[in-house]
C-alpha cells in the first residue's frame, strides 16, 4: 500500500516536470504578452502527433523529436503572431480569447482532417523499461521525459537570464512603453515569446506522446491544464510554473490513486479553487502581479 | 417611441410571423438560434456591461438544463415552476461564484480562469454522479399522446419556437430595461474603471454579484428550454467547455456591451456553426467543420473586432450618439459612465490594453495588470 503511494508520488513528479514545461510556454507568452494562449494544449497536440509520426516513419523514440518539434512549432508561433496576433496584444482580453481559440479550433480541425478522431499509441518494447531503485520502479520512459523537459527547461531559464534577447523580453514585460523607448523591436519580441512558448508546447507534446494516446480531441485537456498549472503557480512567474507543474501532476496521480482515474483532474481544479480564492495572484505569483 | 423600439418591434413581428411559411427544419435552427441568444444577452449583461469576463457559463446552462429535467421527469414538477427554480440555482451558483472571486479580488483574467475551473469541476462532478445518470446521460420520456404543451413546455418544433421567442423577447426587454436603469450605468462605471467608479460610492461588490446572479440566472433558464427540447442531457454536451466557448462567441461576433450584439451575434455563429458540421458530415470528414469554423472565426474577429453590431448600427440609422473616441477615454483614465454602449459604443477598447499603451502603464504598471 506505501508503495502504491510513493509510486504515485514519483510519477506524479516526473509527470509534473512536463506538465512544467508546457506551463513555463504558456507563461512565457502571458508574462511577455498578456495574452492567454488558449490554443496551448492544442501545441502540445501537434508536438504528439509529430512525435508519433517520428515513431511511425523511421522508429525514433518520440525523444528524438524534440529538435524538429522546437523548430517547427516555433516557426509556426512565430509566423502567426507576427503576421496575425500582435494586432492583438492592444486588444481587450475578450478578443484575444476569440482569436486564440478560433487557432485552437482550426489546429484541431486540421488534426483530426488529417489524422482522423482515432486514438493513437506508440507501442515499443521500451515503454516497458523499468529502472529499479531501492525496490522501486521507475518507468523509464517517463523518467527520460522528466529530465529532458527539466535540461529544456534549465536551457530556457538561461536564456532568458543571460542573453541579450532575452533580457529584452524581460524588458519588453516589465515595461512596454520604456523597451520601445530604448529600440527593442516588440513586434519582434512579441512573435519570439510565443515562438518560444509554442516550441515549449510542442517539445513537451514530443515528449508525452509514448505516454498518452494522441488524438485531436486531447487538446483542450491540456490547455486547462496549462491554465491551471499557471495559476496555481502564478502567472507570468516562471519558478510558478514549475512549483505548479510538479504540484499539479503530484495531485492528479494521487486522486488516480485514491479515487479513480476518470477523477484525476477533480483533484487539480480543487486545488486550482482553493488557491485561486486564498493566493489570487497564485503561490509565486505575488511580486509580478498586483497585490489588490 | 424612438426609432431602436420601432426595429425591435419590426424584428420581432417578422420573427413571429415566419412560422406561417418556414419549414420545421428551419424553426428548430431558429430555436437554437434564439437559445444561443438567450445564453449571449445574460453573458452579455455581466461582461459587456458589468465588465466581468465569464469563462464559464456552460455550468449555469447545464445546472439549468439538469434541474428542468429533473424535476419533471422524477417528480412531476411542471417545467413552470422548473424553471423558477432553475433560475434559482443557476443564480445561486453565480453568486457563489461571484461572491468567491470578488470578495478575494479576482479580478479580470484570474476571474475568468477560475469561472472555467468551476465550470469544468461542475462537468467532472455530474459526470461521476449517478443521481443524475453520470455520463451515461439522462433522458426525458417521449410526449405522450396527451401532451400538453402549454403545461409540459414540451412540444413541436412550432410550439419550441414561440416559446423559446417569448422568453427572448422577455430577456431582451429585461436586460434594455436594467442597462438604461441607474444598475446599467453603475455596471458600466465598474466596467470602465473599478476603482473611480468605488471613489464615486458606486457598490461594486453588489453591482457585480448582481450582474452574476441575473446572468447566471438566465443562462439556467436557456438551459432549461435546451434540455426539455433535446430530451436527453450528458454533461459533456451541456456542461462542457465547448459549450462555454460557443456561448461567448456569439456576442462578440455581434458586438460586446451593446444590447442588440449578442442576437445579431448569434443569429451569425449558430448557422455558421450548423452549415459546417453539415458540410463535414456530407463531405464525411471529421474536424472539417471544426476547421472552418475556426478559420471563419479568427476571419470574423480580425476584420471586425468591435463586433458586427456597431457597425450595423451605424448603417442603418441607429446611432443616437456619436460615441467618444477610445483614445481619449484611455488618456484621460476615468469611466465616462455617460458613453452609452447600447447605442455602439466601442467597449473593446475603453478598458484593458489600451490603458497599458498609455505612459501610465510606465509608472502604474502594476494597477494595471490587476485590473486586466
Amino acid at each position: 500500500m506505501n508503495e502504491l503511494y510513493v509510486g504515485a508520488l514519483i510519477n506524479g513528479l516526473l509527470i509534473g516536470a512536463v506538465y512544467a514545461l508546457i506551463a513555463t510556454g504558456l507563461n512565457l507568452i502571458f508574462g511577455v504578452m498578456r495574452v492567454v494562449n488558449f490554443a496551448h494544449g492544442e501545441m502540445v497536440v501537434i508536438g504528439m502527433y509529430m512525435g508519433y509520426g517520428l515513431w511511425r516513419l523511421t522508429g525514433w523514440p518520440p525523444i528524438a523529436t524534440i529538435p524538429f518539434a522546437l523548430i517547427g512549432l516555433f516557426a509556426m508561433g512565430y509566423g502567426f503572431q507576427r503576421w496575425i496576433g500582435n494586432a492583438f496584444v492592444a486588444r481587450p482580453q475578450h478578443v484575444q480569447f476569440v482569436l486564440y481559440i478560433g487557432l485552437a479550433l482550426v489546429i484541431t480541425g486540421v488534426h483530426a482532417v488529417i489524422f482522423g478522431p482515432d486514438p493513437m499509441g506508440i507501442q515499443s518494447a521500451a515503454s516497458f523499461d523499468v529502472y529499479r531503485v531501492a525496490g522501486l520502479r521507475i518507468d523509464a520512459t517517463r523518467l527520460h521525459a522528466a529530465l529532458a523537459a527539466c535540461v529544456l527547461i534549465a536551457l530556457l531559464w538561461a536564456w532568458l537570464r543571460f542573453s541579450l534577447t532575452g533580457k529584452a523580453l524581460h524588458a519588453a514585460a516589465d515595461n512596454l512603453l520604456g523597451a520601445r523607448a530604448i529600440g527593442i523591436r516588440t513586434n519582434h519580441i512579441f512573435a519570439l515569446a510565443m515562438g518560444m512558448g509554442a516550441a515549449c508546447a510542442g517539445a513537451a507534446g514530443a515528449l508525452l506522446a509514448p505516454l498518452y494516446d494522441t488524438q485531436p480531441y486531447l487538446a483542450s485537456e491540456f490547455t486547462l491544464l496549462a491554465f491551471i498549472i499557471v495559476i496555481v503557480g502564478g502567472l507570468a512567474s516562471l519558478p510558478g510554473a514549475l512549483l505548479g507543474g510538479v504540484l499539479v501532476g503530484v495531485a492528479e496521480a494521487f486522486a488516480a490513486v485514491v479515487i479513480e482515474p476518470s477523477a484525476k483532474s477533480l483533484f487539480s481544479y480543487g486545488l486550482l479553487i482553493i488557491v485561486l480564492v486564498l493566493m489570487p495572484q497564485g503561490l509565486l505569483g505575488g511580486r509580478q502581479g498586483a497585490g489588490r | 417611441m424612438s426609432r431602436q423600439w420601432w426595429a425591435a418591434l419590426v424584428f420581432v413581428a417578422a420573427l413571429a410571423l415566419l412560422p406561417l411559411g418556414a419549414s420545421d427544419y428551419l424553426l428548430s435552427a431558429l430555436t437554437l438560434v434564439f437559445i444561443a441568444a438567450l445564453v449571449g444577452i445574460a453573458w452579455n449583461l455581466m461582461m459587456g456591461f458589468a465588465g466581468q469576463l465569464s469563462l464559464g457559463h456552460a455550468l449555469y446552462f447545464g445546472v439549468g438544463a439538469y434541474t428542468v429535467a429533473i424535476l419533471a421527469e422524477r417528480y412531476g414538477v411542471t417545467p413552470w415552476i422548473g424553471m423558477g427554480i432553475a433560475f434559482a440555482a443557476g443564480a445561486a451558483i453565480a453568486l457563489l461564484i461571484g461572491a468567491l472571486g470578488f470578495r478575494f479580488a479576482v479580478r479580470g483574467v484570474y476571474f475568468a480562469l477560475l469561472t472555467i475551473a468551476f465550470a469544468e469541476f461542475g462537468r467532472i462532478v455530474f459526470e461521476h454522479w449517478s443521481f443524475v445518470g453520470g455520463t451515461g446521460g439522462f433522458y426525458l420520456k417521449a410526449l405522450s399522446a396527451t401532451n400538453v404543451p402549454l403545461i409540459s413546455l414540451r412540444g413541436g418544433a412550432r410550439f419550441n419556437y414561440y416559446a423559446l421567442l417569448v422568453t427572448l423577447t422577455f430577456a431582451w426587454w429585461l436586460s434594455v430595461a436594467v442597462v438604461r436603469s441607474a444598475i446599467g450605468y453603475r455596471w458600466r462605471a465598474i466596467r470602465d474603471d473599478e476603482d473611480a467608479a468605488r471613489a464615486l460610492g458606486v457598490p461594486a461588490f453588489r453591482l457585480k454579484l448582481l450582474a452574476v446572479a441575473l446572468s447566471g440566472g438566465l443562462t439556467a433558464i436557456a438551459g432549461g428550454w435546451s434540455g426539455l427540447i433535446g430530451g436527453s442531457l450528458f454533461p459533456d454536451s451541456v456542461l462542457g467547455m465547448r459549450l462555454s466557448i460557443d456561448f461567448i462567441v456569439a456576442p462578440i461576433v455581434g458586438g460586446i456591451g451593446t444590447l442588440f450584439g449578442p442576437i445579431l451575434g448569434a443569429f451569425i455563429v449558430v448557422p455558421l456553426n450548423e452549415w459546417s458540421r453539415e458540410l463535414a458530415q456530407a463531405a464525411g470528414i471529421n474536424g472539417l467543420n471544426l476547421l472552418i469554423y475556426g478559420v471563419l472565426l479568427m476571419a470574423v474577429i480580425i476584420v471586425a473586432p468591435q463586433g458586427g453590431w456597431p457597425w450595423i448600427a451605424r448603417r442603418l440609422g441607429l446611432v443616437e450618439r456619436v460615441p467618444c473616441r477610445p483614445g481619449e477615454q484611455a488618456r484621460n483614465g476615468v469611466a465616462i459612465a455617460a458613453s452609452d454602449s447600447t447605442t455602439g459604443d466601442t467597449h473593446g477598447q475603453t478598458s484593458g490594453r489600451t490603458q497599458g499603451q498609455t505612459p501610465s502603464r510606465a509608472q502604474g504598471q502594476t494597477s494595471d495588470r490587476a485590473t486586466q
